[in-house]
C-alpha cells in the first residue's frame, strides 16, 4: 500500500473538517469503549488475563526462531507448506507463483492486514488474477477503492447510505436502504465468488508452534469458506504471530475480542491444520503458509521489540482521543492509531513518517487497555528520540530547541526571557483570559486554545518573598 | 542464501544467545509444551448446562434439552416448522443414525451443497463458558453442512459438555491425538457489524444455529 504518512497534518485537518466523518467516528466512543470495559469487567481479574497474555507473547518473541522451527516442521508433517518471506514484493512473488502453478483465476480473500501491508490485491489483480474481498467491510472498500480506516471495524468512516449508493451503483440492483437488506445482498453477491474461487487468502491471528495450525477468527464466516470450499488455500501473516501451545492459543481468544469488540469470543474461530484428509469432501488440497518479515526481525532487534507483542486487537485506536478525532485514514498507512503510530514508522522507515510518533497526546489511555500490556506512549517517545537523534526534525525545530538550551543555561536571560514570554502572551489574551490565536506559531491554535499564564513568572514571586501556603487565599 | 535462512539467521542475530542460553532455550521450549501451563480462566458455576445456555442465548443461538436421543427428531422438526423452515436438511452421519424419517424430516447424507436449507451436525464437545460448539472435519463431518446452509442445528449430548477451551483441548489430545485439518468454534449464528457497527444476523454462514442438549 502506498505510504501517505508524511502528510499526516495535512490529512488529518481535512478529517476534522469532514462533517460525516465526525459523526461515525462517534461510534467508536459509544459503541467499542463501553463494550471493552464491560467485557473486562465481566472477566473478573482481567489484569491476570492481560499478565498472562503477555507473558505468552514474550515467551514466544523470547525463542522466537525456535517456535518458528517447530511451527514449520509440524505444519510440514501435516502436508502444509511453509514460504518464508523477506518483504512485501517476496510474498506477493510466492502468491503468484503458486497461482500460476495451479491455474487460479479467482481468489477469494478473508481480512488480512498483512496482505494490506504488502498490496497484494494490486499485485494479483495486475497478473490477471481475479481477487474478491469478502469481509463486509473490505468488499464495500474493494468496490469503492480505498483501504481500511480501521483493523477490526475497516468501514468505520462511512454510513449506511453511502454504503446503499455505492451497491446500488456496483450490483444494479434497487437500492435497499435498511442494513440487514444490505448485509444480505452482498451475502448474495459474494456466495457466488467463495463456490467458484479457485484460491483462498486468508490472513492468521495466530499460528501455533506444537500443532503447526493457522488461527483465524471472524464474525462473519468468511473466514471459514475461504478455508473451506476453493482447493488452494495461501494463509499470509507475520513471523511474530507465533504462539507455543493451544493453551497459550485460549488464553490469547479471551483477551482479543473482549479488547477489541467487548465479545467475549468471535463466532467463529477456526484452527486449520495441513490439508484435505482421507475421504473428506471438503477442505483445500493445497494449503501455503507464508511467514513475512518485512521488517519485523529489525524491530526485533531494537528497542521497540514490545511492538511485535501487539495482536492487532484495535483497543488502543479506540481509546485514542486522536484516533477519535481523525479517524484511521489520516495515518496514511495500513496500521492507524497508536500502534499505527508506532509501526508504520518501524515498517516504512521513521523518515517517511515524521508527524506519526507525535500523532498522541501520551495520556496513557492505550497502554492502559492494551491487552498485552504494551506501553505505547514509552515507545512513541522513543521514536521521538530517535528522531532528534538523526536530526530528522524540522530545521526551525531543532534551531528553536538549540535556542533555548543555550538560553536555559544562563539564567539571568532565561529570568528576563521568561518574564517578557508572559507579559506577551498576555497581551495576546482575549478579556476571557484564552489565548485564540498564538502570534509566532498560529497552527498550534488553529483547532484549540489556551488559557494565558499567570502576570509574574515563579521567579518573580519567589524573590519577592512569596511562599507556599504563606499567604492562603492570597491572589499574587 | 535463501529467504528462510536469512530470517531466522536475522531472528537469532536480535536474540543473541550463545551456547548455555542456547541449549537453555531449547530445553525451555520442551519443557513448555510439555507443560501445557493453562492460563486464567473465567470462573463457571457447577451447573454446566445452565452457564450453557446463558451464555449460547447471549450469543443469539437457541438451545432446548431433552431427556434422551429418541425426542431429538420430533423435537427439531417442531422447531423448524416452528420458524416456518422446510423439512430437510443435510447431515453428519452420527446424527443420521436417528429416525428422522418418522418425524418427517428428509435428511440426507452426502457433501454439502450451497444450496441446502438446514444442516444437522453434532458437535465434538460443548465448551459452557462461552456457550460453543466445537466442530471437528473430517470424512463423517464435513465442514460444510455448519456453514453453508441458512440454518443449522446440532445435536450434542450433555456427557459432552465442558467448561473451559482448554478442557476441549485435553479432550481433543485424549481420543483423537491430533488436530483434525479444520476445528471449527462456533458460538452462535454468523454476523457482521460492519455498517454502522450494528450488529445483524446472518452474514457469511448461518442466520440460526439451534443446539439440541440430549440427557
Ligand atoms: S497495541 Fe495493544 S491495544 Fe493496540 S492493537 Fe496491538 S494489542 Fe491491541
Amino acid at each position: 500500500m502506498e505510504v501517505a504518512s508524511p502528510r499526516f497534518k495535512a490529512r488529518a485537518a481535512h478529517k476534522l473538517a469532514d462533517p460525516a466523518l465526525q459523526k461515525a467516528l462517534t461510534r467508536v466512543k459509544i459503541k467499542f469503549v463501553p463494550a471493552r470495559a464491560q467485557a473486562a469487567a465481566d472477566f473478573g481479574d482481567f489484569e491476570a488475563l492481560r499478565e498472562a497474555g503477555r507473558a505468552i507473547r514474550d515467551r514466544a518473541l523470547a525463542d522466537l526462531d525456535l517456535w518458528l522451527e517447530r511451527f514449520e516442521r509440524e505444519a510440514t508433517a501435516r502436508g502444509a507448506v511453509v514460504h518464508w518471506a523477506r518483504d512485501a514484493a517476496e510474498a506477493n512473488a510466492i502468491v503468484l507463483a503458486i497461482a500460476r502453478e495451479n491455474g487460479v483465476r479467482k481468489a477469494a480473500k478473508s481480512k488480512s492486514m498483512v496482505s494490506e501491508e504488502c498490496a497484494l490485491n494490486d499485485a494479483l489483480e495486475g497478473a490477471g488474477i481475479e481477487v474478491i474481498e469478502t469481509d463486509l467491510g473490505e468488499y464495500i472498500l474493494q468496490l469503492n477503492h480505498e483501504p481500511p480506516s480501521h483493523i477490526v471495524a475497516p468501514v468505520i468512516h462511512k454510513n449506511k447510505e453511502e454504503i446503499a449508493d455505492l451497491f446500488e451503483e456496483k450490483h444494479h440492483r434497487p437500492r435497499q436502504t435498511g442494513i440487514a437488506e444490505l448485509c444480505r445482498e452482498a451475502r448474495e453477491i459474494l456466495r457466488p465468488h467463495f463456490l467458484s474461487a479457485d484460491m483462498g487468502i486468508s490472513g492468521a491471528n495466530f499460528v501455533v508452534a506444537e500443532t503447526g495450525s493457522t488461527v483465524i477468527l471472524t464474525n462473519e464466516g468468511n473466514g471459514r469458506l475461504v478455508t473451506t470450499l476453493p482447493r488452494i488455500h495461501v494463509a499470509i501473516t507475520g513471523i511474530e504471530k507465533v504462539v507455543p501451545t493451544l493453551e497459550d492459543l485460549s488464553v490469547l481468544l479471551r483477551l482479543l475480542p473482549r479488547s477489541a469488540t467487548g465479545q467475549t469470543i468471535t463466532n467463529y474461530v477456526s484452527v486449520n491444520t495441513g490439508t484435505r484428509g482421507e475421504g473428506e469432501s471438503d477442505g483445500p488440497q493445497q494449503f501455503h503458509i507464508i511467514l513475512l518479515d518485512n521488517g519485523r526481525t529489525r524491530v526485533l532487534h531494537s528497542e521497540l521489540r514490545e511492538m511485535l507483542a501487539c495482536i492487532r486487537c484495535g483497543a488502543c485506536m479506540n481509546h485514542c482521543p486522536v484516533y477519535q478525532a481523525v479517524g484511521g485514514h489520516a495515518y496514511g498507512w495500513v496500521y492507524p492509531g497508536p500502534m499505527g503510530a508506532i509501526l508504520t514508522p518501524l515498517y516504512v522507515g521513521l523518515e517517511n513518517a515524521l508527524d506519526l510518533p507525535h500523532a498522541a497526546t501520551l495520556c496513557g489511555q492505550c497502554s492502559a487497555v492494551c491487552p498485552v500490556k504494551i506501553p505505547l506512549p514509552d515507545l512513541m517517545r522513543k521514536l521521538r528520540e530517535q528522531q532528534v537523534e538523526r536530526r530528522l526534525r524540522p530545521a526551525a525545530e531543532r534551531r528553536g530547541l538549540k535556542l533555548w538550551a543555550w538560553v536555559a543555561r544562563h539564567p539571568r536571560l532565561y529570568a528576563l526571557g521568561t518574564r517578557l514570554a508572559v507579559r506577551y502572551l498576555r497581551w495576546l489574551a482575549d478579556e476571557t483570559g484564552r489565548i485564540r490565536v498564538l502570534g509566532l506559531a498560529p497552527e498550534w491554535t488553529s483547532g484549540r486554545d489556551f488559557p494565558a499564564p499567570e502576570p509574574r513568572t515563579f521567579r518573580e514571586r519567589w524573590q519577592a518573598g512569596e511562599r507556599p501556603g504563606a499567604q492562603p487565599g492570597a491572589r499574587p | 542464501m535463501n529467504a528462510r535462512e536469512l530470517i531466522l539467521g536475522r531472528v537469532c542475530a536480535a536474540l543473541n544467545r550463545d551456547a548455555a542460553a542456547d541449549a537453555a532455550a531449547r530445553r525451555g521450549v520442551d519443557a513448555h509444551l510439555d507443560a501445557r501451563a493453562v492460563g486464567p480462566q473465567p470462573a463457571v458455576t457447577d451447573d454446566l448446562v445452565e452457564t450453557f445456555m446463558q451464555c449460547a442465548a447471549a450469543l443469539s443461538s437457541t438451545v432446548e434439552r431433552v431427556a434422551s436421543a429418541d425426542e431429538v427428531p420430533a423435537r427439531v422438526a417442531a422447531w423448524l416448522q416452528a420458524h416456518g423452515l422446510p423439512a430437510q436438511a443435510v447431515g453428519w452421519t452420527g446424527p443420521a443414525a436417528l429416525d428422522w424419517a418418522a418425524a418427517g424430516i428428509a435428511l440426507e447424507v452426502r457433501p454439502p451443497r450451497a444450496d441446502d436449507l438446514a444442516g444437522i451436525t453434532g458437535a465434538f464437545c460443548a465448551i459452557a463458558d462461552t456457550g460453543t460448539l466445537m466442530l471437528l472435519s473430517g470424512a463423517d463431518t464435513p465442514a460444510a453442512a455448519s456453514l453453508l446452509p441458512e440454518t443449522h442445528v446440532a445435536v450434542v449430548p450433555r456427557a459432552r459438555l465442558v467448561a473451559h477451551m482448554e478442557d476441549a483441548w485435553r479432550l481433543l489430545r485424549a481420543e483423537a491425538g491430533r488436530l483434525p485439518r479444520a476445528v471449527n468454534f462456533v458460538s452462535g449464528p454468523s454476523r457482521t457489524a460492519d455498517i454502522e457497527q450494528t450488529v445483524t444476523l446472518g452474514a457469511h454462514g448461518p442466520y440460526r444455529v439451534h443446539v439440541v442438549l440430549v440427557g
